[in-house]
This record gives C-alpha cells, sequence and structure tokens, in this order.
C-alpha cells in the first residue's frame, strides 16, 4: 500500500523513556539526522535528578525533546506534537506536554501491571479511553526486538539496550529521515564490537520496516530543509560552545588556558570538556572544593595564564571572597555561572535566572565585576570569547552567565572561520624602569600585567587596600576613595567598548520586551508571532549586562510599555527601574522550566489589549 | 610554553647574580611586634634564599591572611598576600601554570590548618612541588588572642575563658596523614637548624611542609620555650637526622628506641643501654615518620625536631605536563580549526 506523505514546516517529538532506556541517545541521533539534512532546530533534554532513579518510576523518567523545521527554529517548542514513550511512567509525566490530535507511539511492554503500579496508573491509560484526543500507537517495541535478534544468540541485556534503535528506526520512517546518518555513528561507536553493530542496526531497519509494512502507520510527514546561511555547521549546546569560546580566546590571546573547577550540575560539562583538550595545552585542575576552583584560576592569572573557573550558583557563592580579591588585585578572571534552580541545592538539574543579582551585586565592599550574558547555546561561544577579551583587556574579573536550558540544549553553529575571530591583545609588562604595579592605562584603566619570572618586576600585590601607584598597602582614608572609584570607573568604561543595544523590529513604539541570557529564542517566537498579527512589539537583548549599552535609556525611552520576562521574580527589571527610572512591567516565572512562547504571548496580549 | 609568556619571562633557572640576603628584603617596613617569632624566619629564609641560586625573579611567596601572611610584603620577589586560608590553592595554580616557578606558601596555624585546612590536605595529597612554611603559635594574633586548632587543650584565651575543649591537631601528622612528601618541624629560635630544614625543603621535588614553632610574645608568650630555651631544651628536644640514632639530653645521655611500635625515653649512661639500642632515623621511611610525628604531645617524651619524612612520589605538575606532551605527541598540536570542526558537521549550500 503506497502511504500517504503530508509535508510539515516545523515538528516537535519528545522521546521519553525510563532513565536507562537511552532516550538521550535516541533523541541526539535523531537530531544530528535531521541537522545533516537540513533542517532548523533546536533541542532539550530532560533528566531527572536521580542517576539511576528506580526503574519504572516518574521520577526515573528521562526525556529529550527536539524542534526541528524548514522555517527558523529558535526553542526547543512549547508543545510536543508526538511523544515517543517507552513506558507509563513517561507517559504520565509527558502528556502534559503533548498538543491535542497530537501523535503517541507506546512500547505496550511498557505498560505491564507493575508498570502502571509504578507510575501510579489504577488503569490502563491505553485502555480507559483517557487518550481519546490524541492517535495512539500502539506497539509491542520489546517483542519485536527480541524477534528481530533471535538468532543472534545475545544476552537480554544487551537485546534491552538496542529497543531504543526500534524506535528511532520508526520515527525515521514516519519523519522521512535517512538511516545512514545513523548507521554510520553505529559503525564507528562499536567499532571493536561486530555483533552489537549488527544487532542496533537491524533493530533500527526492524523499526522502520515494521512502519512501512504495517497498516498501523498509515501517513508519514515530511519536513523540508530550511533555509540557512550557507556555510558548514555542527550541532553544539552551550556548554560545549563555552569551552570552545576559551579555547579559541586564549589562542587568539596567544595564552595558555587554566581552568580550575569543582564539579557541580549543570557546568560539570565545560570542565569535562576541556579536560579533553590536552594537546591544546589546555590545564584544567579538578579542584578540592568550589574556593580552590577560583583561587587556583587566581594564581594562574598572576601567572599569565587565560584563567577561568566554572559553577553554578551555589558554587559562586562560595567563590564570593576570591571574587573580590580578583577585582583588588585586578587580575583577568573569567567566572561562569551555568544557572540553576536555587536558593540553595535547589533544583539541580532544571533552568532558572535567579542569579543576575548575585552576578551584579553579590560580594562585600564596593567591588564591581563586568556581566555578561549568553542567549543561546551557540551564543556561549561568542560570549566566553567576548568575556575573555574583557578580562584581559581590563584586567578584571568577568562574570559569564549562561543557565541549564542552553548549557543542555543543543541548536546548529555554523562554524566560524578562525581567521574571522578577532585578536586579543594582550601585552606583559617588560620594562623594569619606573615600573609601578598600579599605574593605569589612560583610557581602559587598567593596569599593566607584570608575571612572576619577569626580571626586575618583583612585586607584591593583596586583597589590602592599596597605593594609587605602587599597590602597597595603603590605609589612608583619601586613597581608599579614590582606588573605590577608579575600581568603579575602570568598569563603567567598558561601555565605550561593546556594541551598543539594538532593537529586533521597530525603531519605536507601543512595547519592546526586554530579555537577558537563555529567554532569547522564546521571546523572539512570541514577538514574531505577535508582530505578524500586526502588533507594535519589538524585541531588545541584552547580551552585556555590566556595565549596560550606553545606548540602552535612549532606546527604552522611545517605547510606551517595557515588559521584561524573566525566569526569576524580577532581577534585571530591577536594575532598569534603578538606573533609568522607568516603570517597566515584569513577566515573572520561577519553576524550574523555560518560558513558553505561548505564555510571553498572553502577556503581550494582555499589554496591548487583545488584537489590534 | 610556546605563549606570550615566553617573551617576557627569563628563561634562567639558575640565578646569574650573586645573590646577598639583603637582596631578598623588600623596601616595606616590617611591621611585626617587636620581639615577635616572625622576624627569625623572615631572616632566616633571606639568608638561605641566595644559597638556592633560583633566579630572584622567578621566586613568588603566597600567603593568606594573619600575622604570618604579611610575609610577602617583606620579601623582594614577586609576592601574592591573599584571603584567608587559601594560599596552597593559589600556589597550586600559579605552580601548575608556571612550573618554572620557584613557589612558596607562608603561613600559620589558623590559616593554613583551620579555614584552609582543605587546601593543605589536598595539596599535600597532590605533591604540588610548592614550600610551606607553616609558622605555629598556638593563637590566633592577629585577631589579638583567640584559641587555634594547635592550642594545647584547657587553653585559656578570650574566646574560651576556662579553656578550650578542642583537641589541637599535630601538624606533622595531619601532613604526613594527607599524603606529605617532605615533612619537617623546626624553631624560630635555632636560626642554624631552620636554615638547614629550608634548604631542604626548597630542595625537595615535591610539596614541602614545615611547621615552624613560632612564639607570639603577645598573646601566647613561651608557649615553646620548654623546646627553645638553652636551659630546658636538650632534655625536652630531639633533633631527628637520617641515619643518625636519637639520642638527646643535656650529655647526650637519653635516647629514644622502639618497643614495639612505641618509643620509649632509656638512659645512655646507668649501662643498660648503648647507642646501638637506640632508634636510628630514617627519613625515607613513611611507617616511622608516623611514629616519630607521634611523639608529639607525649609528655613523656621528648619533642621531636627536624625532618619526618623526605620520600619522592609523583608531582602532580608533572604529570600533568605528561599527559599534555604525551596528547600532543599522539594527537599532534591542537589546531583551533580542527577543533571547532570537529564532530558531526553537516555543509549547507
Amino acid at each position: 500500500m503506497e502511504k500517504e506523505t503530508r509535508v510539515l514546516d516545523e515538528v516537535t517529538i519528545r522521546f521519553a523513556g525510563d532513565s536507562g532506556d537511552g532516550m538521550q541517545l535516541t533523541g541526539g541521533q535523531f537530531t544530528n539526522t535531521s541537522a545533516a539534512m537540513g533542517n532548523d532546530l533546536s533541542t532539550l533534554p530532560d533528566y531527572p535528578a536521580e542517576i539511576r532513579a528506580p526503574k519504572d518510576t516518574t521520577y526515573g523518567v528521562s526525556g529529550f525533546q527536539i524542534h526541528f523545521g524548514t522555517t527558523e527554529i529558535n526553542t526547543p517548542g512549547d508543545h510536543c506534537d508526538v511523544l515517543v514513550a517507552m513506558n507509563a511512567a513517561s507517559l504520565k509525566v509527558n502528556l502534559r506536554s503533548l498538543i491535542d490530535g497530537g501523535i503517541i507511539i507506546v512500547n505496550t511492554d511498557g505498560f505491564g501491571d507493575k508498570n502502571l503500579k509504578l507510575a501510579g496508573y489504577n488503569q490502563s491509560p491505553l485502555s480507559d479511553g483517557s487518550l481519546s484526543k490524541f492517535q495512539v500507537f500502539q506497539v509491542d517495541i520489546t517483542k519485536l526486538t527480541n524477534l528481530a535478534l533471535a538468532d543472534m544468540n545475545l544476552s537480554q541485556k544487551v537485546v534491552d539496550k538496542t529497543k531504543n534503535f526500534f524506535a528511532l528506526g520508526m520515527m525515521y520512517w514516519m519523519f522521512n529521515r535517512t538511516l545512514d546518518n545513523t548507521i554510520q555513528w553505529i559503525q564507528e561507536k562499536f567499532e571493536k564490537k561486530p555483533e552489537l553493530i549488527e544487532a542496533n542496526t537491524r533493530v533500527m531497519k526492524a523499526g522502520w520496516n515494521y512502519a512501512e509494512t504495517t497498516d498501523i502507520f498509515a501517513v508519514k510527514y515530511d519536513v523540508k530543509p530550511a533555509p540557512l546561511t550557507p556555510g558548514k555547521y555542527r550541532n553544539i549546546n552551550g556548554n560545549q560552545a563555552t569551552a570552545l569560546g576559551f579555547v579559541a580566546a586564549a589562542e587568539k590571546a596567544n595564552l595558555p588556558l587554566f581552568l580550575g573547577s569543582y564539579p557541580i550540575t549543570p557546568a560539570t560539562g565545560i570542565l569535562e570538556e576541556l579536560a579533553y583538550f590536552k594537546n591544546y595545552g589546555v590545564k584544567t585542575f579538578q579542584c578540592e572544593d568550589e574556593i580552590a576552583g577560583i583561587t587556583s584560576a587566581i594564581g594562574a592569572a598572576f601567572g599569565g595564564n587565560l584563567a577561568i573557573t566554572t559553577t553554578s550558583g551555589p558554587g559562586v557563592a562560595l567563590k564570593t571572597e576570591a571574587i573580590g580579591l580578583a577585582v583588588m588585585t585586578e587580575l583577568p578572571l573569567v567566572i561562569v555561572n551555568v544557572q540553576r534552580g536555587g536558593p540553595s541545592t535547589g533544583l539541580p538539574t532544571k533552568t532558572e535566572q535567579a542569579d543576575l543579582l548575585q552576578a551584579v551585586y553579590g560580594r562585600n565592599g564596593e567591588a564591581p565585576v563586568p556581566v555578561i550574558a549568553a542567549s543561546s547555546p551557540s551564543d556561549c561561544f561568542n560570549s566566553a570569547f567576548e568575556a575573555s577579551r574583557i578580562a584581559l583587556k581590563y584586567m578584571t574579573p568577568v562574570m559569564l552567565l549562561t543557565d541549564g536550558y542552553i548549557a543542555n540544549g543543543s541548536e546548529p553553529w555554523l562554524i566560524p572561520e578562525v581567521k574571522d575571530l578577532k585578536e586579543i591583545p594582550v601585552k606583559f609588562r617588560k620594562d623594569p624602569v619606573d615600573y609601578q604595579p598600579y599605574q593605569r592605562d589612560e583610557i581602559t584603566l587598567s593596569r599593566e600585567w607584570a608575571i612572576p619570572g619577569t626580571p626586575g618586576l618583583e612585586h607584591r600585590i593583596g586583597g589590602l587596600e592599596k597605593h594609587v601607584k605602587t599597590g602597597n598597602i595603603n590605609y589612608e582614608p583619601e586613597n581608599h576613595h579614590t582606588m573605590i572609584s577608579l575600581r568603579a570607573a575602570k568598569v563603567e568604561r567598558i561601555a565605550n567598548d561593546i556594541p551598543p543595544a539594538t532593537v529586533e523590529g521597530d525603531e519605536s513604539g507601543e512595547l519592546l520586551l526586554v530579555g537577558w541570557g537563555g529567554t532569547y529564542g522564546t521571546i523572539k517566537t512570541a514577538v514574531e508571532r505577535k508582530r505578524k498579527e500586526g502588533k507594535s512589539v519589538s524585541q531588545l537583548h541584552l547580551h552585556y549586562i555590566n556595565p549596560l549599552p550606553k545606548n540602552l535609556g535612549e532606546v527604552l525611552a522611545r517605547y510606551k510599555t517595557i515588559l521584561v520576562p524573566e525566569i526569576n521574580l524580577g532581577q534585571l527589571i530591577k536594575l532598569l527601574r534603578e538606573k533609568f527610572l522607568i516603570p517597566a512591567v515584569g513577566l515573572n516565572k520561577v519553576q524550574g522550566l523555560p518560558f513558553r512562547s505561548i505564555e510571553i504571548e498572553q502577556k503581550i496580549d494582555e499589554i496591548l489589549g487583545g488584537k489590534q | 610554553m610556546n605563549s606570550l609568556i615566553d617573551s617576557v619571562v627569563s628563561t634562567a633557572t639558575v640565578a646569574e647574580t650573586k645573590y646577598t640576603a639583603k637582596d631578598f628584603a623588600s623596601d616595606q617596613d616590617v611591621r611585626w611586634c617587636p620581639g615577635c617569632g616572625d622576624y627569625s624566619i623572615l631572616a632566616q629564609v633571606q639568608r638561605v634564599m641566595p644559597e638556592l641560586n633560583v633566579p630572584r625573579e622567578k621566586v613568588v611567596v603566597v600567603s593568606g591572611i594573619g600575622c604570618s601572611s604579611r610575609f610577602p610584603y617583606y620579601m623582594n620577589t614577586y609576592g601574592f598576600h591573599s584571603i584567608h586560608g587559601r594560599a596552597p590553592a593559589i600556589a597550586s595554580g600559579l605552580k601548575i601554570a608556571r612550573p618554572d616557578l620557584s613557589v612558596w606558601v607562608a603561613t600559620g596555624d589558623g590559616d593554613g590548618l583551620s579555614i584552609g585546612g582543605n587546601h593543605m590536605i589536598h595539596v599535600l595529597r597532590r605533591n604540588v612541588d610548592i614550600n610551606i612554611l607553616m609558622f605555629n603559635n598556638q593563637i590566633y594574633g592577629l585577631t589579638k588572642g583567640q584559641y587555634s586548632p594547635t592550642s594545647e587543650m584547657g587553653k585559656v584565651t578570650k574566646t574560651s575563658p576556662v579553656g578550650s575543649v578542642d583537641m589541637p591537631f599535630n601538624p606533622a601528622s595531619l601532613a604526613l596523614g594527607s599524603g606529605g612528601t617532605f615533612v619537617a618541624r623546626s624553631l624560630d629560635r635555632d636560626p642554624k637548624h631552620m636554615q638547614t630544614i629550608v634548604k631542604r625543603a626548597a630542595e625537595h621535588k615535591g610539596t614541602s611542609f614545615v611547621e615552624i614553632y613560632q612564639n607570639c610574645n603577645v598573646f601566647n608568650d613561651g608557649a615553646f620555650f620548654a623546646f627553645t630555651e638553652k636551659e630546658t631544651k636538650p632534655d625536652t628536644v630531639v633533633f631527628l637526622e637520617h641515619g643518625k640514632p636519637l639520642v638527646f639530653g643535656k650529655d647526650n645521655d637519653k635516647g629514644i628506641k622502639l618497643d614495639g611500635f612505641s618509643p620509649v625515653v632509656v638512659s645512655l649512661k646507668d649501662g643498660s643501654h648503648s647507642v646501638n639500642d637506640l632508634l636510628v632515623h630514617n627519613e625515607k621511611d613513611s611507617t616511622l615518620a608516623f611514629i616519630l610525628a607521634n611523639m608529639t604531645y607525649n609528655p613523656e617524651l621528648p619533642r621531636p625536631v627536624g625532618i619526618f619524612l623526605a620520600i619522592d612520589r609523583p608531582r602532580y605538575e608533572v604529570e600533568m605536563e605528561k599527559q599534555i606532551d604525551s596528547a600532543i605527541s599522539k594527537r599532534g598540536k591542537g589546531s583551533l580549526e580542527k577543533l571547532l570542526n570537529s564532530g558531526d558537521t553537516w555543509v549547507i549550500q
């Protein structure tokens, strides 16, 4: 029977199963294949906090969402159109994400009495009519996988591990994807285990063939390539991009890269990534604690390295005193905070934007620190590079904010040409004549970097207040005020060295949405939809939060209403109100989840008063 | 290193100038209380420095907070007076980033063993090649006299008006237990001994931990007089010397012998024992080092002073460089172009 093919602009699929079911791998493969087929896309994994939660429980559910399309894709999708559920618990947890009329593909073997009980179902949702508003496809994936491998003499454990490839094969059929990319991946991954190459490939093809030949699936879908900017792409998540940004910055500054860090979710990925780059001379020092993470980096910065430390909110809290030391000693350093739900231990695997005020203000004394925020997974590359540039040029610690959402989420990244990356000019002091450790450059106000090993420049720095020129300990009242003012002015002057804030949309109008960090894609989606409806709404996304772009006040003044969506109780809005004395409106949600575009659209409607 | 660093730092590993102690004195006024034991430590270090033949620009002294931590300001070398307890971590980062430097840490019993205890044990286990001078005065001096983690039990201070109830650390045992490869003890009032120990610490490849008994004449005066004053010292201190029997006493009339695993004092003049019966020190023997360090708070035994242990073990920063060299020889020196283009890539025409 020839099956019908329908063409779609965009689709969101969520793969869900028990944390041992390999859903991250399945989603990752679907992503790579879709990227190679030219779709724009955005993905988000959703893992449980427990490493291996008890099997088949709702808190052990692992999910992976991919949003791909022919059009520009800015978010992993508010809702999913298709849900693959490998067991009852994964259906229960994810059903609320599915649109009405959406497709559910279930592995019926995951809906036995025990599975249902562990998931908290009294009766099977597959037979009680509760799924009537969805299109449900029931497939005994476990049994079919076993049949496909019956003659291979594999242990049941190995067989069970391949069943996610059956689901993947079905999805490849349903969305007209090639199997080639994944077959190649399987061959590379299991190079030394030919029986696993055979088993995984066979099961994936069995899934594809099953969908092709049975009557259960009548329709397949096609999502044509997106009109992406020509060039070479790779799929990248925020933590990988952050790591690469630092390696690139170190190369462009001609400095060794040193990372001092302590493992913490969701920032560990950066440390793991950089630990592999040994042949780039990268030194990763896994420390005894967060404080050693930053202080070892400060030591490396004193020694002339591009020094960084990576962490999440609780780690920043522990590093606070040392950030002040870097402010005082005026050494270059980048502190990366991959924000997660707080306070305290909070929601380690969930996202939040609640560390902004901590980044801007969270230190004892007057201790200004430049703050930069990345807006998407691939923007983490530019942000890490830019944070390094500012740290090195202004001899200051810089706080780089990302979050769990963009750190783990991934998107296609147009790989930059190395020659297009700007050089980062660094100059160490060499001349011993008239050297004064706290002599400043007239324009940047930064002091010179004089590193140990340089003959004739022996000097001492430290956390005590120091003389404005010599850097010797100094308790004079006027000197202290001068130094406080100089450190503040130095950070303020960075405003002369950053791009002006730009608006996407109209130069002026009714409503401007001002966001920062990982909400960029969601706000963009919402604003674009509303603009298509003819509404006067525009977007401004801040990458530099301290100092703010010089033109920001003037831009904000051109709009009747300023709306600030944030995944906190209103932190950027405090800064804007304080600096520009404007009556901005907040949109705040703190659920450990990213915004959904629809939530922002509703707020826009509320402000602009329905359809205009 | 092949980076911008090479454009400014000297490649010399041996000093070309013949330094004197004065070359290591900075232009800053020393501001410790008159009579403080720290003066002696500063003088001995400045005296030893020229003998080490390390180019002065390669020497960095890192400290935390406390009286001892003012040390870097008085040394005419590179110096970093940091925050409370963190000197071992800063020094580790510096040494790992720049193995060409001679990195020293000046710390105290509060800075190094209380607020910075975690960094201390970890630098010792990693065996980063830095030299730690731990000034032990058994009191918090800079905050004006509170009991410290090395204060004896029952110590009466402003924060323990009826006596402290915590057991003190024995710094040597702590250092050994943390995997220290060079663990020693010296005395502020024994300049010659301190010079020897500091020199040995500097020459040791790996973390050197030197506990120095230091008198705080303002808040804990005389805490170590029993071990440092010539009237009592011969009978209260036994000096550890590699390959030599443990003899002490005014007329070298006493010695230490092992009874099972327990050191005991024996007389060399009552005919019961001769020097041949005594424990012979071996600074390469880590088990012996524990036994000797454990003599510290035993009132029946003399206080051991000298080098407990000096052994070789792989150094963190050397092992890291080896991994980097091996990665480069296996995979070639990384090119940014290649790195950015790694993983699954695809081309959009």
